[in-house]
């Protein structure tokens, strides 16, 4: 079958649009491979904006990767604004990719990456916009397999019925492998039920038609269990082993279009054993597996050639704990001195940070701004979450970084923590008025500022924190308006302090989905035939949209959100397997209610928590004790 | 603390080089916006020695001469950069252009006569309209109609809200000829403020007749620049090149430019990926 682009079409219509910009491909380092000379076709999609999804490494990472590969062919697709998706519908024209305009229902792959489960709305309008049936049960060979990645597919029972498969973890070799058993399933000609069962018979893939969910009179699961004898009971996450093999994206896509982080990213670990209870990130993705100080001195090398850019992002979970990160942040800052290239690592712990380190940073041009997540309010609190940091920590750090030029700094909070008091939330405030103080004492200038940044907690899968009931949205909103309040109370200080927050509406949404089960999936359906999509944006998240949905088919919010579950009960991802044991993780959720701290185990010894001896997984942590050496003169080409 | 970082400040400018640069095909969809990031990060990768703004956020000196708008297609676009070495601006045209995507494509460079400003003599456009689906005769009475009244006012949404402006007496000059299944509108007009654009022109020959224009109109801007006594655009790097003294070489700078012209379709369909 001939599958022709779409761009004419859409030519039509973009004049008629907001950014057109958006959906013209041919980004600096995309591709537009041959569709006839390939056998097996990824559309790889982010459901959100383009300017949020382009910057996704996941999706950057795995567009290289599978385009690498003789035979196959990769691109991508984001989520359409209304304003497009409206004169679609109208002519008739369907989802397509952007490298190649060619139509989504035409590749033999559709594989979206979740970082949010308030994507799952987008979702659906895609895969209508795409005209592809909304269910997995009602399409056939013709239709992409519908895949789900990203962090949310640790619990992808939501959208159990809408899906054909779910991926867990990291996606580099899982992609190549399902590339081969498709491309086999193509040759031998299998059906679309045969080939899901190959997929699913590798352990690694989850195929929600395999398993079958039966409930209890009081609502709660009794059991999933496997509906074919070749299924595993349980499905296993993947992990890259060893990432300085796997240095992508090594030509990074560089848009047209104004996006969300216009910079040259470098991902130098993954995973994290700081064992932040709230952070799912940090659970599912265990054990650490640094890339070397060598390996990325070679990625930003190409990369900036690659792409111009004139920012270095480290990535990370952590960046200051990468092993050699003082080397690294020194040998890149010598490498590029005086080229205006400037480094920033977006995620830093407040006990990693020196202000040596923001000086290297800062060395070659922008001065980027600087946020410290001490999460919870109190002491008490930061022990209940288990990240270990104190306040003098806290205001000894940010008086350096107020010494060493910088102006403002954002700390992040979260609200609705398990065990929190009113009291808690309120300490926020007093630790935000010491650092302006110790901050004016430092510099000996009024000219200080903080932002309190505060989000609201959703309890997540795989986390100590799985079992709890999450914190309304009236006691969210009551808490962050008493601390407010006490913010302006005094002052001397309030003008210094800037506030921003959400309301506790969309967490409890956030929450319903986090923790649902495939009965929620008809409270997304509902949703989105109401017209509800982009949920993650302010402007376009209807709460109301959300509750009345969720009485017309017969869901209590409150029964998935707010409720305590008790250890045994049978969570709706218990057979989707992270590699943390459920015992230490509601042994820990234990010591959390004891206010028990627990260190990282890069540090101490094992303490068992699951995951390397049941993945065969180990740290890879450094030192190397290798310099990156200055880079040898390059002759301008002017 | 001081106000300035610490360290030298950064070189000032010897040399400032004026380019031409095109925006054809499906990078008419670029913003202004977009297309300053796109060169920025080309200036980078080229290598280009730029001269940067001294302080804590140091850009590298571009200046940019108007810009048309999203979806607008362009043969005569301009921007003027600061260099910290002084280069042969051919080579730095070279450099760039092979850095810049497609379509967007850099097809002058001239060194910029010292004291002068580039804005000032841009006071004109030249623009071709392609209407598909509209009969040539149509569009000939509309453009008749439109010539001969002395004013004719239109609404737009403005950066300061809906505005009320005039879009005649912009108009310099004003044609209707035949093209491949569309009629085509070829116009001159002034820069004023507030700026009236191909569409603003549109709306005012839309207003004086029964004119339709089923499928959005694909504008081209060819020429920008000074405005002659005949009321024609001439070459704004006329006087650099003559300054540069590069007068012999103006001819093969045109020609250059409308070879590039001959190859690309102004503003028709680039569906082929």
């Amino acid at each position: 079958m001939p599958v022709e682009s779409l761009f004419p079409r859409l030519e039509k219509l973009l004049p008629q649009i907001s950014k057109p910009i958006q959906y013209v491909g041919g980004e600096l380092n995309s591709q537009v491979k041959d569709w006839d000379a390939a056998d097996v076709r990824w559309c790889l999609m982010y459901p959100d904006a383009y300017e949020v999804g382009l910057p996704n490494q996941g999706v950057m990472i795995l567009y290289e990767v599978l385009n690498e590969q003789p035979g196959v062919l990769c691109e991508r697709a984001y989520s359409v604004w209304p304003d497009l998706a409206k004169l679609m519908r109208e002519d008739g024209v369907p989802a397509f990719s952007i490298d190649g305009h060619r139509p989504v229902k035409a590749f033999d792959v559709l594989g979206i990456s979740f970082s949010t489960e308030l994507g799952y709305t987008n979702m659906l309008e895609a895969l209508d916009l795409a005209q592809i049936p909304l269910y997995a049960k009602d399409r056939d060979e013709t239709h992409p397999i519908v895949l789900a990645g990203g962090h949310a597919a640790f619990n992808p029972e939501p959208i159990a019925s809408f899906i054909d498969a779910a991926v867990l973890g990291d996606g580099e070799q899982a992609v190549l492998e399902m590339t081969e058993i498709l491309r086999r399933a193509k040759r031998d000609g299998l059906s679309r039920e045969e080939t899901l069962l190959e997929l699913a018979k590798t352990g690694g893939v989850y195929v929600p038609r395999f398993y079958d969910v039966t409930y209890l009179d009081d609502g709660r699961i009794q059991r999933v269990a496997p509906n074919h004898p070749d299924v595993p009971w349980r499905v296993s996450k993947r992990t890259v082993m060893d990432l300085d093999e796997w240095p992508y994206p090594k030509q990074p896509l560089v848009p047209l279009a104004e996006t969300v982080h216009e910079r040259m990213s470098v991902e130098i670990f993954r995973g994290c054993t700081r064992g932040c209870r709230f952070c799912q990130a940090g659970m599912i993705t265990r054990p650490v597996r640094e890339r070397s100080i060598t390996g990325i001195g070679e990625m930003v090398e190409a990369g900036l050639k690659a792409t111009g850019y004139e920012e270095v992002g480290l990535l990370s979970l952590s960046s200051a704990d990468h092993s050699e990160i003082a080397d690294i942040a020194k040998g890149l800052a010598d490498r590029y001195e005086g080229t205006q290239t400037s480094l920033s690592l977006p995620s830093t712990r407040v006990d990693a940070f020196n202000i040596d380190l923001a000086q290297e940073l800062s060395r070659n041009g922008r001065r980027s701004g600087l946020t410290f997540a001490p999460e919870g309010g109190s002491e008490r609190l930061r022990k209940v979450i288990n990240k270990m940091v104190t306040k003098e920590d806290l205001v000894g750090t940010v008086t350096a970084a107020y010494g060493a030029g910088w102006r403002q700094v954002k700390l992040y909070f979260m609200c609705g923590l398990p065990t929190e008091t009113d009291d808690d939330v309120l300490e926020i405030a007093e630790m935000a008025r010491e650092v302006i103080r110790a901050g004016r004492q430092a510099t000996g200038t009024r000219d200080v500022k903080c932002t309190v940044s505060i989000g609201g907690f959703v309890p997540k899968p795989h986390t100590p924190f799985q079992w709890v009931g999450q914190a309304d949205p009236a006691t969210i909103d009551r808490r962050l308006h008493l601390l407010k309040d006490a913010i302006r109370s005094d002052k001397s200080t309030a003008k210094a302090i800037g506030f921003r927050y959400h309301d506790g509406k969309p967490g409890q949404i956030e929450g319903l989905l986090s923790r649902g089960d495939r009965r929620v999936g008809a409270v997304l359906e509902e949703v989105w035939r109401q017209g509800g999509i982009f949920d993650g944006w302010s402007e376009h998240f209807s709460y109301d949209r959300w509750m009345t949905a969720a009485a017309t088919v017969g869901i209590d919010v409150a029964w998935y959100t707010t409720r305590d579950r008790d250890e045994l009960e049978v969570l709706p991802w218990d057979h989707l397997d992270s590699g943390l044991d459920k015992e230490w993780l509601w042994s820990d959720w234990q010591e959390a209610l004891s206010e028990q701290d627990l260190d990282d185990c890069r540090w101490i010894p094992c303490f068992d928590c699951g995951v390397c001896p049941q993945m065969g997984t180990e740290i890879q942590v450094g030192p190397t004790g290798i310099k990156l050496l200055p880079l040898s003169v390059v002759t301008p080409v002017v | 603390m001081s106000k300035q970082p610490p360290g030298a400040p950064p070189p000032p400018p010897v040399q400032r080089i004026r380019l031409r640069y095109t925006k054809r095909g499906r990078l008419r969809f670029t913003s202004h916006r977009d297309i300053a990031r796109v060169f920025e990060r080309a200036l980078r990768r080229a290598q280009v020695p730029m001269a940067f703004s001294a302080g804590f956020s140091p850009h590298p000196k571009v200046s940019w001469v108007g810009a048309a708008a999203t979806g607008v297609s362009s043969e005569a676009e301009y921007v003027e950069i600061a260099l910290a070495e002084r280069c042969d601006p051919e080579a730095v045209r070279r450099a760039l252009d092979a850095s810049l995507p497609d379509g967007i494509d850099l097809v002058d460079a001239v060194e910029a006569e010292p004291g002068t400003s580039l804005p000032d003599r841009v006071q004109a456009s030249s623009w071709r309209i392609e209407l598909a689906q509209v009969a040539f005769a149509d569009l000939e009475n509309a453009v008749r109609l439109f010539l001969a009244e002395e004013a004719i006012e239109v609404e737009r949404m403005t950066k300061n809200g809906r505005r009320v402006f005039d879009t005649r007496s912009a108009v310099v000059s004003m044609t209707a000829t035949v093209g491949d299944d569309c009629a085509i509108l070829s116009m001159v007009v002034q820069h004023v403020t507030p700026a009236v654009r191909p569409d603003d022109v549109l709306t005012g020959l839309r207003s004086v007749s029964d004119l339709a224009t089923p499928v959005p109109p694909a504008a081209t801007r060819l020429a920008q620049g000074p405005l002659t006594a005949e009321g024609e655009v001439a070459d704004p790097l006329a006087p650099d090149r003559v300054a540069a003294g590069l007068t012999g070489a103006l001819a093969g700078a045109t020609r250059q430019v409308d070879e590039a012209v001959g190859v690309q379709p102004l503003a028709s369909s680039e569906g082929k990926d």
